[in-house]
């Protein structure tokens, strides 16, 4: 059973970092549905739910800028604190100066995006084995009323977690899209999601953008789903 | 820690330069469409980590940093790093989820920038991959900023050859005055999940008070921190949405025709009124629906 909800979100930049160019991270010019669904999440998700987004609207001007800042190169290797635990003499640190990558980021200023989204629920068993009587409701009106009251298990951002998202909910009419998003843009393959049952593999569908709107389902079935 | 906490962090530069462009020869980091000053969020983080570092020791116990900075420490660390090579050797992954979550919790119990701002502890496995609870945005500077370059010139040469040529020039810029604007975000569930705790919250917002008086240098000028607002939610999903908060807090120049060079040449206002009147630092006051705003200084 599908359960759909609105949500608006903006904030001052936004980072959907393309996967072939994440060394020197560039955005894609839109909100991916993968980015769309973290954010759903920030706000609400249990395992009993997969949110899935049916449209992303856009309503600012796509601007980009450019960011360079120093980043450490290393990710923490997992033997060296297993070695510490065991009270091996390892020095658990990471020097930030002797470790060094400056990488830029080309990323998007000024954002406002509509998502348009449901979840199925793919299992209605409490934590306890018992179940509601109707298990889509109840997580329908839970995120409901945390967007509400601007609640959020953790707060919600716009591709990198420096580009934190305010969110409202939708009342009424979307806003008006912007006259230079009139029109077709075809934006090319994009990532859909990351298909985390498979081993983590990537899937992209063919992003095409009519009047600041992606259909995003309509563009799965026009490709066939996401391609891997 | 069972409550939600949105806050504002106003610092400010006089004559320095509050984090350097590496893309633009090192000039301060300006947004180049409104030409307002920016800092970034890892900046930030940056000092808060050293701050963490000074106040408990190197090594304490719980509040070791991992993102180390070779400028705060003493010459001990250099040795400790040549004698444990650091480098990652092997990128070996936890087979079972119990040894991930084991070694991922040694780690946030004895490091407080994991606990805190999270980390990416292994390569391909998501379960060494923590969340930190605290969330800061770039600082932003409340007006436009100008940043002036000055010629410098050194009276000695570095190579011997150099000697007889005539003595060299250097750069600096600096921002004459520069009031800046960053927020963060603090969530209660995620707290929960790295053991970020009340202690390590308390150690957060002193860090942020007075990281930038253990920061002195030839090129940050007069770094200060000015004004921490914390709304504190009384539910730890939140009471109300953080950009409402945020907006009720207004920061405009005393007299707009001025340029300003102090921090006295703005105004701080709560619901319009002056932020004084509503609360005193180190303070706090009620908002209702469940909001308490706090004013650590």
């Amino acid at each position: 059973m599908a359960q759909g909800v609105k949500l608006l979100v903006s904030g001052d930049y936004a980072c959907w970092t393309r996967p072939e160019m994440k060394a020197e991270r560039v955005s894609y010019d839109v909100m991916t549905p993968s980015g769309a669904r973290g954010i759903l999440e920030a706000i609400y998700w249990k395992p009993q739910i997969r949110w899935i987004i049916d449209k992303i609207h856009v309503f600012n001007p796509i601007r980009f800028t450019n960011v360079r800042r120093n980043e450490v190169a290393s990710k923490i290797p997992v033997g060296n604190i297993k070695s510490a635990m065991n009270g091996g003499g390892k020095v658990l640190a990471l020097y930030a100066d002797q470790d060094r990558q400056q990488r830029a980021t080309l990323l998007l200023t000024n954002v406002r995006y509509g998502i348009e989204a449901h979840f199925e629920v793919i299992d209605s068993r409490e934590r306890d084995g018992s179940i509601t009587s109707d298990p889509a409701a109840k997580h329908l009106d839970t995120f409901n009323r945390r967007v509400k009251k601007g609640q959020c298990f953790h707060r919600p951002y716009l591709g990198t977690r420096e580009f934190a998202a305010d969110f409202h909910p939708v009342e009424g009419d979307w806003p008006v899209c912007p006259e230079e998003l009139h029109g077709v843009r075809e934006l090319g393959f994009m990532l859909h999601d990351i298909d985390f049952t498979d081993n983590m593999t990537p899937r992209f569908f063919r992003a095409r953008m009519v009047d600041g709107v992606i259909d995003v389902a309509g563009c799965l079935n026009q490709t066939g789903g996401a391609l891997a | 820690m069972q409550n939600r906490y949105d806050f504002i962090y106003l610092f400010d530069v006089k004559d320095g330069n509050p984090n350097g462009d590496p893309d633009a020869g090192n000039l301060p980091r300006v947004d180049a469409e409104t030409g307002h000053g920016l800092v970034t969020d890892v900046c930030l983080k940056r000092k808060v980590r050293n701050f963490v570092e000074l106040a408990k020791g190197e090594n304490a116990e719980g509040y070791k940093i991992y993102v180390r900075e070779k400028a705060v420490l003493n010459r001990k660390h250099e040795e400790a790093y040549k004698q444990f090579d650091l480098k990652p050797e092997s990128k070996k992954l936890p087979k079972k989820v119990e040894d991930a979550k084991k070694v991922t919790g040694f780690m946030l119990s004895n490091f407080f920038d994991i606990r805190t701002f999270g980390a990416v502890m292994t390569t391909e496995i998501n379960c060494g991959q923590v969340r930190g609870p605290v969330q800061l945005t770039f600082g932003r500077s409340i007006d436009p900023v100008i940043s002036s370059e000055h010629a410098l010139t050194r009276m000695a040469v570095t190579n011997e050859k150099d000697l007889e040529k005539e003595r060299t020039m250097g750069r600096k810029f600096t921002i004459p005055y520069g009031l800046y604007c960053s927020h963060g975000f603090i969530s209660a569930p995620l707290a929960e999940q790295t053991g970020f705790s009340d202690d390590d919250l308390e150690l957060f917002w002193k860090s942020l008070e007075q990281m930038f008086d253990h920061d002195r240098s030839a090129a940050r000028g007069e770094m200060s921190a000015r004004g921490l607002l914390v709304f504190k939610h009384n539910d730890r999903l939140g009471n109300t949405s953080a950009h409402a908060l945020f907006d009720r807090v207004t920061i405009d120049r005393v007299d707009p025709s001025e340029p300003v060079r102090n921090f006295s040449g703005y105004r701080v206002r709560f619901d319009g009124v002056p932020v004084d009147e509503i609360v005193s630092p180190g303070g706090e006051t009620d908002l209702g629906n469940g909001v308490t705003l706090m004013r650590r200084f």
